[in-house]
């Protein structure tokens, strides 16, 4: 043992002499790069709180607060991609990346053990080894202990040190940057000398005798992933049987891992390997394990490259890929070691790559690489010994991305490269971290061998990794598979291997999405048995809570309330309560905003009582503050449903404003300031008791909780009546006023809030504000410093604004009108943005001639001397002050339009711009001002800048005049539209979208309004042009450029606008032919559809595919444009429509399928039923296609039947296949009955078939059969239709109708018309249908039924008396009860409600083919 | 069905349609169908006024013991269901 020492410590002193005395031939590392603390020194990052309840002060909790119930303002804070790359795929987000260090903290906590479940153990005494709350209680009770010893230690340590550093200030610094200096080979060496002794105990396993190869696991086959079997401390196990072959990935993980210094009794036997030839005589150096040297890499940061991967370095002969599969495990080597940090991840995987590229060359490569002649393989000389110290490895590899020149690389189909191995039994692709929860999958080993609990957690652990990893199909179902069998599997598997998965820190966002689904589905079947595992899944839970993605705090909260609901109260305060007075304040501030989701799920009523005894915990203020935190979670979490037990949480919390310790006496007043918040505006009589604390307190009190006091009582004084609030205000506003010149940036922003909550209550008086608020107010506030922080500035206009509400213009404007010529531009941006707020809310009224001019010249001189502007706040204020004033700019305009005719031909685009877009938001006013001639004039300039060639300038150029025309009309515009619109065509070419939008709306206009100033053929030469803009990609383009060729259309006649039309549907884009097929339908509505339709149909014979889908598809827009108008083209179109639902092509059908459904809606009632009957024979065969967009659009073309043909007709088609021998057409009958039933239910009824009785069972409706015979029940039955059709909200009238009239077979007796026929007296005839003999029975005559519609035609006139006279001019001298009818129908077609109109039209329809 | 259709409209139409009282579906019977009818009938009745006052009057009833009737009508229309025969 001694000899091995000795050894050792020569090999150091060796390679020690040799790193130093020959910097050239070995590596000499730059420290500073490669060392691993090469951040030391640093602040690792900017800490978020300055000490750990800064997270309570006002700020973080406001935007806490915003960001925990609105979704779009928590989007603010989250930090947006900046590079996001132009391929629109957003890479898959780490959760830990986008972290800060506080969240970070989540990682540190512990998932517990499972506790007891008293509930389940009932009365027995738990086993000693479960947890129990009272052990939990302990020891969270030591811990405290601990962390307080450990901080009395800290600051004893540190004393000392002060002490110490003070008298030895003098030689330390030199001895400390040597050390700091040193690299790391050197500290490995130190750590080696540690380890050697270790060593020294036991000789390498080389020398160990293999005389019991069965222990000695030869043949055991290892089973990787089992972590336990890679403690080599325990199974020795010799790492030779471990050479990792394809597949067992994590069987050679388990390798070096199992190596980690320290750790490793047994000798490293790397260098003893056989295989090695020429290394087989053992040389003093080889006794060095290379393990030794680097124990540091496998903890630091920087593993060194190379040394994890001996084998490939060192048998370059032997395992000529083996090199590729030897590297592979690497990153995984230090998978068992633990977590790793995403970097270290990152290295590893780099750290391959670069193995990969400069592995060195095998004896294949280099035969193929020579010519096989001419050269001599010799054999290495004896005295050869490869290079092993890494660091001379490392240099002696070339730089990996030094290759000079690109030779295109051959494909080697044997390599890996990063794509990890396929996973046995169709499993989903593991990456290198998930080898850690998952590595034992990659194991084939017979399931029959294992034990049925580890078959059960084989079988989570796929499932998890289906979830995790998997396609959506699989995913789903492995979630489908976990809820079902989560009982089965039960909560101690299941829990155990998802939550560790949970705390994975390289955990993605989408993977914790589904993650914690899994947890609710399977929540929801554990129910009771998730008890004991409360703690942990809270563990893993709660940091959601406090995630800044609004979904996941959302997620997060489910979770926590479900699992409320199924552990119940109890087990949940049992639970969280040892949490409650954890020293680290992550664990309370998550544990306080879990809390509050548990109200929120089991009632704030049932929390109440714990919320009491924590809050007045004496034990420690940890626990009064986590009390206290969870009120102002539950007020921020539940908003106004507080308010039922406002008073109880005032209550509870309001000895905290008294408070000894400092941090409970702030988040009191916060809490309350939430609950105030949150009930406003009512609930002040709840606060009632600490009115008094809180104004007291303030003070007495300074700083931060001099800041929370006075925000608390900025929200309450809301609450208060106008009397309370102005005394209140009063009281505060010494206070605040004192605080104005707080240095405090926190306190500044709270005494602004709360002076803009003060001044904007009701009590507060304008004279008030003005004489003791107003002159600090803006002494202190008004000055350059505010505008520089954002916060700042936003917070004090909007202060300004309620200022101004109460105080008027004047006092506000006139104060700081001045500034506007102030030096420094944030401040001028910030007194501009203050006046266009105050301007356009309050108006300009006020403002005197001497203000105005001060004005005018302020806004002129910010709006000149700006340098930069984003926001457009000058541009904007410019526009407010302007229109605000109205006509008495009109002294100021030539000056104005001076400057923005001088800004026009500024050299920066961006001023130009300005320029342009200040015109088009004040062209109103100079019209109001009657400045057409200078409005003129800035045309003119405008249209000279036509030329302009930045985009985004012409755009606004082209918006101007837009403006301009706008308000002084076509006639009077200079220059002429006739010059105007020649100019524009040209730049209906440029395809950048802001001028294209403009100049599309330029044209628009001029068609709409001023057509007739331009010749056809540059209308013509447009339209063209406009059929490129249908490309756009913004939607407001193409629909303006579509009405456009309406207009056109209107200007110059159709015919030539068609044309072109029709032309562009032979083009290949289809959005191109869609707009087109919208323009067309568009023409012809603006031009009358008879000008259009006899073309459109022409070129539905034209046998190209896209040709007649357009044309159908205009036809289907054409009707749905024109509506009502559609009953004079119903029967042209018809023949077109048959051919087109007959066609073979689906797309055919499926367009005329929607043309027919436009067509049914738009002629409804109004008397085209024959048409629509045939058509929808025609559409009826295609129910059964499966295409979606087909079978989508034939379902609407019959629901658009229904509409107009009446419920009971389809129900008609219906019948036939509902009950149907094959499944298949069941299936689709049933599902068109069901749309019909749901929308006309009551139709149905009259409607529906009579079935037969059978034995037991009743199924007719007898009901119907009822009725009463004699004159007065005729004359009955006729008012009580009269009713039914005035209250004209069913469908009874077409039921008593249909009974009357269809399919009456025109017996003699029925259709003679006009004799009376003697009541009852009506006979029975042959075959005759039961419902048509109900029928008869009900109204024996068709002489009755013109009764019935007369009457009902009185009572409709009645009701709508204006139209009676058109009606008698029209159909009074009706002859005959089919003219009757046929006038009827009209009557009854307007109907108000449509449903009965449809009905009852369809009815009367009927009515007429028999009669 | 292709994975793209399996969410489209279509594909749910038929599940919104399931959550109506009163649809059907292709393994309906005849028993069901008729109290779906039944029953609709009987609601359509009580819920024009109208209506029921034609049925009071031509049973010579109240309107009020009408309405009642039809209700007590609705719990079981057609009778008992029939045994399922073996299938």
């Amino acid at each position: 043992m001694d000899s091995i020492d000795i050894e050792i410590k020569k090999a150091q002193e060796d390679r020690r002499k040799m790193e130093n005395v020959a910097p050239l031939s070995s590596v000499t590392f730059d420290a500073d790069l490669y060392d691993g603390n090469r951040f030391e020194g640093y602040e690792r990052s900017i800490a978020v709180n300055e000490d750990e309840e800064e997270g309570d002060g006002d700020a973080s909790v406001l935007a806490r607060r915003m960001a925990s119930y609105t979704g779009p303002k928590s989007l603010l804070d989250v930090p947006r991609a900046d590079g996001e790359d132009d391929s629109g795929f957003k890479k898959p987000s780490r959760i830990i990346d986008r972290e800060d260090d506080y969240r970070r903290r989540r990682l540190n906590r512990i998932i517990s053990p499972e506790r007891n479940d008293p509930f389940a153990s009932g009365e027995a005494t738990p086993d000693a080894s479960v947890r129990t709350y009272a052990d939990v209680m302990k020891e969270q009770a030591l811990q405290r202990q601990k962390e307080e010893m450990l901080k009395a230690v800290a600051k004893k340590h540190e004393e000392e040190k002060s002490n110490k550093a003070a008298a030895a200030e003098a030689q330390a610094p030199p001895a400390a940057a040597a050390q700091k200096r040193r690299n790391r080979w050197d500290q490995s060496q130190e750590a080696d000398g540690a380890s050697a002794v270790k060593k020294s105990k036991t000789s390498s396993d080389w020398d160990a005798p293999d005389s019991t190869p069965g222990i000695g696991r030869w043949d055991a086959t290892p089973t990787p992933g089992r972590v336990g079997d890679a403690t080599p401390s325990v199974s020795r196990r010799n790492r030779w049987d471990e050479t990792p072959t394809p597949g067992r990935l994590a069987d050679s993980d388990a390798t070096p891992a199992a190596a980690t210094p320290g750790a490793t009794p047994a000798g490293m036997t790397w260098d003893a390997t056989p295989k090695l030839g020429g290394l087989a005589t053992p040389t003093p150096k080889r006794q060095r394990s290379r393990w030794d040297e680097t124990p540091a890499t496998m903890g630091s940061a920087t593993p060194l490259p190379g040394a994890a991967t001996p084998a490939a370095a060192f048998t370059p002969g032997i395992t000529p890929i083996g090199g590729v599969d030897l590297a592979t495990p690497t990153p995984g080597a230090l998978n068992l070691r633990g977590a790793m940090t995403p970097e270290q991840y990152n290295l590893l995987r780099w750290e391959r790559d670069i193995e990969e590229r400069n592995r060195p060359l095998t004896d294949e490569e280099l035969d193929a690489m020579f010519p096989q002649e001419g050269y001599k393989i010799l054999e290495p000389p004896a005295s050869y010994v490869p290079i092993r110290t890494p660091a001379r490895k490392l240099l002696a590899t070339p730089t990996p991305l030094g290759t000079p020149l690109y030779a295109i690389p051959e494909e080697n189909r044997g390599q890996q490269f990063d794509v990890p191995k396929e996973a046995p039994g169709g499993l989903p692709f593991m990456k290198p971290e998930d080898y850690q929860y998952f590595g034992a999958l990659l194991n084939e080993e017979e399931e029959e061998q294992l034990s049925p609990e580890e078959q059960k957690e084989r079988k989570i652990m796929k499932l998890l990794l289906k979830v995790k990893n998997g396609t959506p199909p699989q995913r789903k179902t492995a979630l489908r598979q976990l809820t079902d069998k989560a009982r089965e599997f039960g909560a101690g598997p299941l829990f155990n291997k998802i939550l560790p998965l949970l705390m994975q820190p390289t955990l993605e966002d989408q993977e914790r999405h589904l993650l914690v689904k899994v947890i609710d589905r399977v929540l929801y079947k554990l129910d009771e048995l998730v008890r004991p595992f409360v703690h942990k899944i809270l563990v893993v839970i709660e940091p959601l809570l406090i995630d800044e993605d609004y979904y996941a705090r959302v997620e997060g909260r489910e979770i926590i309330s479900n699992l409320s609901k199924a552990a119940g109260l109890a087990t949940m305060i049992a639970a969280m309560r040892p949490d409650i007075d954890n020293i680290d304040e992550y664990v309370r501030n998550t544990t306080a905003r879990a809390f509050s989701v548990v109200a929120s799920a089991l009632g704030i009523p049932a929390l109440l009582p714990f919320l009491k005894a924590v809050c007045q915990s004496k034990k420690s203020w940890q626990a009064r503050h986590t009390g206290i935190k969870i009120v102002q979670q539950i007020a921020i979490l539940m908003g106004c449903a507080v308010l039922p037990h406002l008073r109880s949480l005032v209550e509870i919390i309001e000895h905290g404003l008294g408070d000894e310790n400092q941090k409970v006496r702030t988040i009191t007043a916060l809490s309350l300031a939430a609950l105030a918040e949150a009930a406003a505006p009512y609930g002040i009589e709840s606060f009632d008791s600490v009115l008094k604390p809180l104004w007291k307190g303030i003070r007495s009190h300074r700083g931060k909780v001099l800041a929370a006091f006075l925000k608390a009582i900025g929200f309450i004084i809301p609450l208060m009546d106008a009397l309370y609030a102005s005394y209140y205000t009063k009281e505060v506003m010494v206070i605040l006023i004192r605080e104005f010149q707080s240095p405090d940036e926190e306190m500044k922003k709270i005494v602004l809030k709360v002076v803009k909550q003060c001044v904007s209550t009701e009590g507060v008086e304008a004279e008030y504000i003005r004489n003791d608020i107003l002159p600090e107010f803006f002494r202190n506030f008004w000055v350059r410093r505010m505008a520089l922080d954002r916060r700042n500035y936003k917070q004090l206009v909007e202060t300004t604004f309620e200022i101004a509400n109460k105080v008027g213009v004047t006092d506000i404007v006139g104060r700081i009108v001045e500034d506007l010529k102030d030096e420094s531009e944030p401040y001028r941006r910030m007194v501009m943005e203050t006046i266009e707020k105050v301007v356009s809310n309050l108006g300009a009224s006020d403002i005197d001639a001497r203000l105005e001019e001060l004005l005018i010249d302020g806004i002129l001189y910010a709006f000149q001397e700006q340098t930069s502007d984003d926001a457009n706040v000058m541009l904007n204020g410019f526009g407010a002050v302007v229109n605000a004033l109205g006509q008495r700019v009109k002294p100021y305009l030539p000056q104005i339009c001076g400057t923005i005719k001088w800004r026009l031909n500024n050299k920066s685009a961006k001023v130009r711009q300005q320029a342009a877009d200040l015109i088009s938001r004040i062209a109103v006013v100079m019209k109001q001002c009657h400045e057409e001639q200078l409005m003129g004039h800035l045309g003119v300039v405008l249209y000279e800048y036509l030329g302009e060639e930045y985009p985004e300038v012409l755009g606004s150029i082209l918006g101007a005049l837009k403006a301009i025309v706008n308000v002084i009309g076509m006639t009077k515009m200079t220059p002429p539209i006739k010059d105007l619109l020649p100019r524009l065509t040209p730049i209906l070419k440029n395809r950048h979208e802001k001028v294209q939008e403009n100049c599309i709306d330029l044209v628009g206009r001029i068609a709409d309004r001023g057509a007739e100033f331009v010749p056809a053929r540059e209308w013509m030469r447009i339209c063209f042009e406009l059929l490129e803009m249908l490309k756009a990609h913004k939607k407001g383009i193409r629909r303006a450029t579509v009405n456009t060729f309406g207009y056109i259309a209107k200007a110059i006649g159709p015919q030539d606008v068609l044309a072109t039309l029709l032309n562009n549907l032979k083009v290949q884009e289809r959005q191109n032919r869609v707009c087109t097929t919208v323009a067309i339908a568009i023409v012809a509505e603006t031009c009358s559809p008879f000008t259009v339709l006899p073309a459109l149909m022409n070129e539905y014979r034209v046998p190209e595919l896209n040709v007649q889908n357009g044309v159908l598809k205009s036809l289907s827009f054409l009707f749905e444009y024109i509506g009502e108008m559609g009953k004079d083209y119903i029967y042209a179109v018809t023949p077109l429509l048959e051919d087109a639902l007959m066609d073979r092509d689906l797309v055919h059908r499926q367009t005329a399928a929607s043309a027919v459904k436009h067509m049914a809606l738009g002629v409804a009632g109004l008397g085209c039923e024959d048409a629509l009957v045939h058509l929808l024979n025609y559409v009826w065969p295609n129910i059964f296609e499966t295409s979606p967009h087909v079978i989508n659009a034939v379902m609407e073309a019959i629901e658009g039947m229904r509409v107009a043909l009446g419920a009971a007709v389809i129900l008609n088609y219906c019948l036939q296949g509902l009950f149907h021998p094959a499944r298949k057409v069941r299936e689709v009958y049933w599902k068109i009955y069901n749309s019909l039933y749901i929308g006309s239910q009551d139709a149905l009824v009259a409607a529906y078939p009579l079935l037969e009785d059978e034995s037991a069972n009743i199924y007719s409706r007898p009901e119907l059969s009822i009725c009463f015979r004699g004159f007065h029940a005729e004359c009955y039955v006729v008012e009580v239709m009269v009713k039914l059709v005035s209250s004209s909200k069913h469908g009874f009238f077409s039921f008593f109708l249909l009974l009357a009239g269809s399919r009456v077979p025109d017996p003699p007796d029925l259709s003679g018309g006009r004799r009376r026929e003697v009541p009852g007296g009506a006979s029975t005839i042959a075959n005759e249908p039961p419902e048509v003999a109900a029928a008869r029975r009900l109204l024996p005559s068709m002489h009755l039924l013109r009764d019935v519609l007369l009457n009902l035609q009185h009572e409709y006139y009645r009701n709508y008396g204006d139209s009676a006279h058109e009606y008698y001019r029209n159909y009074g001298d009706a002859e005959d009860e089919r003219h009757a009818c046929a006038s009827m129908m009209h009557a009854v077609c307007r109907l108000p409600s449509a449903v009965c109109r449809l009905r009852a039209s369809r009815c009367v329809y009927a009515c007429m083919d028999d009669g | 069905m292709q994975a793209s259709d399996r969410f489209n409209i279509n594909s749910q139409l038929e599940h919104l349609q399931a959550k109506y009282v009163g649809t059907g579906h292709a393994d309906l019977n005849r028993f069901e169908w008729a109290v779906n009818i039944q029953r609709d009938s009987y609601a359509s009745y009580i819920g024009h006024y109208p209506l029921l006052a034609y049925f009071a009057i031509a049973e010579n009833e109240s309107i009020g013991r009408e309405r009642y009737n039809f209700m007590q009508k609705m719990l079981l229309p057609c009778g008992l269901a029939p045994e399922r025969e073996e299938d």
